[in-house]
């Protein structure tokens, strides 16, 4: 019942999107496949096997360092690798524009040093390729696979670790042949939460140059007015995703995952020493990289604007919005995510499944269209309610949902749900069928043995799913935009309407802040993850 | 329930008493700080208060959602071709205000009433500082000699849309697209970013010309933008240039009244602020925009690119090439 509600809570933006679709744009796929669809397949292919690649390395590597070796401050490293997390795309690829621009402060410095007088003489490459892109994003997409995988290794691994080197297994092939093989579904969920960022990003891709598929879909709505047109590409995207993820499940069909020996941590390898250092400063690297460098860059540029013209009351206003709209989102995605995953775990038969992927992909849209198929579900709500209270009891209650905000929330909570229901259907595969079992033959009914067996043994990986979504509300920018209600701001909404004004440094502070909200959860988050 | 039904209450009174107020409420793709100290200018006279909200992308799909509940009473928009579009989703009305029709040159709105331009800008180019160039013809940007010289932004993006269409409406389309080639090869780097990556990326040593607007010279040279932008607008000189039959192509920011506008004779008397001649001095001042009225002085960094010759073609003859112009783009792979 409760996941049929979620089911068609999350379908019906798509629903109303696709009904868009099929009012038919004439000439447009005849125009895109004459002109820029393929280049734009193209990129985007290359852009997600490049970040899936980059980021996807980088994540596991990074979870097998500091779960299976230890060093001085690999503590410190466990937390601060999610650091980059806080980061939106769009930030990482302005202040890296910024700094590896000709004029800017890292060609200044190597020109000084080899001589050259202007940038004229000489220069690097620019920073807006392709190339940059995947870079630039892999290096805050890459804590999604680390985080989901570090799960898997703490928990899962570390008996069949043990287990393998006591039959001899020499400990360098561990990683290939068992921790690895067995963090699959995990790694699968980091890199399918890294690739549909990258796909639904538009900001990042607007400074750098880089043509996705993504960027005709506004091209098609905002410069030609066609938004059947517009809605008919991001299906078709969505099929591609779809399809992908589909065939990586496909794939491990036939395997299992689920332990019932209480996970303890694996022993690790201890360096001390120079490889010790070594090992701490490979892993600071990305963390430098992605989080470091970033918001570095941003307290600087804020520290100038705070000293030229103080901080603005405003912001005291954007936190509480911030913080209280995304919390809300959390919580509400955090239901329907747990919800939609145990109704997948008790059911049997071929609809539930397919249903479940379903109500999860509005993650792979990017924000506006999702605010778009919202808008098109809230709005008549609306004006039905307005409309009838008008007529019954002559007081108009304006738009409700939509005027207080709630429309926002539900949208977060259908472009998010992936992320909740992803790491909740990931955490309940690591939990025996047995236990069900077991519950319900003690008198449990479904929802009761969720909330006495399921729900304390899948903390850890629930717990990362609603860090997760609230940080990626707290970024969220592009519904924020289109469904706030009148006066209201975020730090994100303020942090866009400075650079539209151009007034980058007034901007940094709000930056700054979406930076800082980032890592609160992080860290409570870091905490969580030791004790689970 | 009970105090679901007593929320839902006060919500309405409240909502009711917002109404009785007669605010003026603004939907905006346009950054309300723009215009803030003309809200808060009106508001002090009037009484009146101005609520906004800056909306990016999909400003005509949520005012047709909300249908005849939608609080919007003015919608604002840069680019004729948004306007347009408004328009054509029938969330807009006319309006027949002498002082509105007065104030704004018939080229810049609508002829029926729909819209209003408030402000314009040019379409204009940016160059080295040391080049030895004065005028130019926007056919000349397709020039080889600027092979590898040429900075702009994405071809998709309103602006350039704009501007191609003019070029359209002026040499056609099949000219166009010889045009749009011609620029591609000129480009020194990917067509993306803003107009002022134009001239940062000119003192950088990217490109020598860029195609911009002319707001952003104010916005980089004043120090609004920061101190670092002072260097970007500093590092180069600005030409008008003019279609080889024509003028300088401009687009406007204008506003419409919503078609369901609740406060509708409060909001007409906000547009006709908009355009008295102490608004628009703001606007001049604070925009670095052309005013809309006549008589109303532009900025003086604005003022010392020389005499803007307005390009004379209707912008609603403009607009209609939009798509063509947009699909001309894709064509010639001006992005990828």
């Amino acid at each position: 019942m409760a996941a049929g509600l979620t089911a068609v809570l999350a379908l019906l933006p798509v629903l109303a999107l696709g009904s868009q679709a099929l009012q038919g744009s004439a000439g447009l796929w005849p125009h895109l496949a004459g002109t820029v669809l393929m280049a734009a397949l193209a990129d985007t292919l290359v852009l997600l096997t490049g970040v899936g690649a980059v980021a996807g390395c980088l994540g596991v590597a990074l979870a097998w360092l500091v779960t299976a070796h230890d060093f001085p401050g690999r503590r410190l490293l466990e937390w601060a690798l999610l650091l980059p997390l806080a980061v939106p795309t769009y930030i990482v690829a302005y202040t890296y524009l910024d700094i590896l621009h000709p004029i800017g402060a890292v060609q200044g410095s190597i020109r000084w040093l080899l001589g050259y007088a202007g940038p004229r003489d000489f220069r690097l490459p620019d920073i807006r390729s392709l190339t940059g892109c995947v870079l630039l994003l892999s290096l805050v997409l890459y804590p999604y696979v680390y985080l989901t995988t570090r799960a898997m290794f703490l928990t899962q691994s570390a008996n069949l670790c043990d287990a393998a080197r006591t039959l001899g297994m020499p400990r360098r092939q561990l990683f290939r042949r068992v921790a690895l093989p067995l963090a699959r579904p995990a790694i699968a969920v980091g890199v399918s939460l890294a690739l549909m960022e990258a796909l639904n990003d538009v900001g990042a891709s607007e400074f750098l140059g880089v043509r996705t598929l993504t960027v005709s879909i506004y091209t098609t709505w905002i410069t030609r007015n066609d938004l059947a047109g517009a809605t008919q590409i991001a299906l078709l995207l969505l099929v591609i995703v779809v399809t992908l993820v589909s065939f990586e499940r496909w794939a491990r069909h036939r395997q299992g995952y689920a332990t019932a020996a209480r996970s303890r941590p694996m022993q690790p390898i201890r360096s001390h020493g120079l490889r010790g250092i070594g090992l701490f400063l490979l892993g600071a690297m990305p963390v430098c990289l992605g989080f470091v460098v970033p918001a570095g860059y941003l307290a600087v540029e804020a520290f100038k604007r705070w000293q030229f013209a103080g901080l603005s009351p405003r912001l005291v206003d954007e936190a509480l919005n911030t913080i209280l709209y995304a919390g809300g989102a959390t919580v509400l995605t955090l239901v329907a995510g747990v919800t939609a995953a145990f109704a997948l775990r008790l059911s049997t038969g071929r609809l539930p499944p397919l249903l479940y992927r379903l109500s999860t992909i509005g993650y792979a849209m990017p924000g506006t269209v999702v605010a778009i198929g919202v808008l098109l579900v809230v709005a008549p709500l609306d004006r039905f309610i307005d409309g009838t209270t008008k007529q019954w009891f002559g007081v108009s209650t304006g738009l409700l949902f939509i005027g207080s905000g709630m429309a926002l929330i539900y949208a977060y909570a259908v472009r998010f749900l992936a992320i909740t229901a992803g790491s909740a259907d990931a955490g309940l595969a690591r939990v025996p069928r047995s236990l069900d079992d077991a519950a319900r033959t003690l008198g449990y009914t479904a929802g009761a043995a969720l909330r006495a067996v399921h729900l304390p043994l899948t903390r850890a990986s629930l717990s990362a799913g609603a860090l997760l979504v609230f940080v990626d509300c707290v970024k969220e920018l592009p519904a924020t935009l289109l469904l706030r209600p009148l006066n209201f701001e975020t730090f994100a909404t303020h942090l866009y309407g400075e650079a539209a004004r151009g007034t980058y440094e007034e901007a940094s502070i709000a930056a700054l802040a979406i930076v800082a909200v980032g890592i609160l959860p992080v860290v409570v988050l870091s905490r969580i993850g030791r004790n689970a | 329930m009970r105090q679901m039904l007593l929320g839902l209450t006060a919500f309405t009174t409240l909502a009711a008493a917002g109404q009785a107020a007669a605010d003026v409420n603004i939907y905006t793709t346009r950054e309300p700080g723009l215009i803030q100290p003309l809200i808060d200018s009106f508001s002090k006279s009037t009484g009146v208060a101005v609520n906004t909200v800056f909306l990016k992308d999909g400003l005509a799909e949520r005012v047709a959602t909300e249908g005849e509940s939608s609080p919007a009473d003015i919608l604002m928009a840069v680019d004729a071709g948004n306007l347009v579009d408004l328009v054509d989703k029938g969330v807009t009305q006319p309006i027949d205000s002498a002082v509105l029709k007065d104030a704004v040159p018939a080229q810049l709105r609508d002829e029926n009433g729909h819209w209003f331009g408030l402000s314009y800008r040019a379409r204009v180019v940016y160059v080295a500082k040391d080049l030895d160039i004065n005028t130019l013809h926007y056919e000349d940007l397709a020039d080889p000699k600027w092979k590898g010289k040429l900075c702009i932004r994405s071809g998709q993006h309103p602006y350039n849309t704009a501007l191609f269409a003019s070029h359209i409406v002026h040499n056609g389309a099949e000219a166009t697209e010889t045009w749009l080639s011609g620029l591609k090869e000129n480009l020194a780097r990917k067509a993306a970013g803003g107009d002022r990556d134009g001239a940062r990326d000119i003192l950088g040593g990217i490109c020598d010309i860029a195609v911009a607007n002319s707001y952003y010279v104010g916005l980089m040279r004043s120090g609004k933008g920061g101190e670092e932008q002072v260097t970007w607008g500093e590092a180069i000189k600005v030409i008008l240039p003019t279609f080889r039959d024509g003028g300088t192509q401009v687009n406007i920011s204008g506003a419409s009244i919503a078609k369901h506008a609740p406060n509708k004779e409060e909001a007409i008397k906000f547009l006709e602020y908009l355009v008295s001649d102490e608004a628009q001095e703001i606007y001049a001042k604070a925009n670095y925009e052309y005013p809309v009225k006549a008589g109303v002085a532009a900025d003086p960094i604005i003022a010392s690119f020389g005499e803007l010759v307005v390009d004379k073609t209707p912008l609603s003859e403009i607009v209609k090439h939009r798509k063509t112009a947009s699909e001309l783009a894709d064509k010639v792979g001006f992005d990828s």
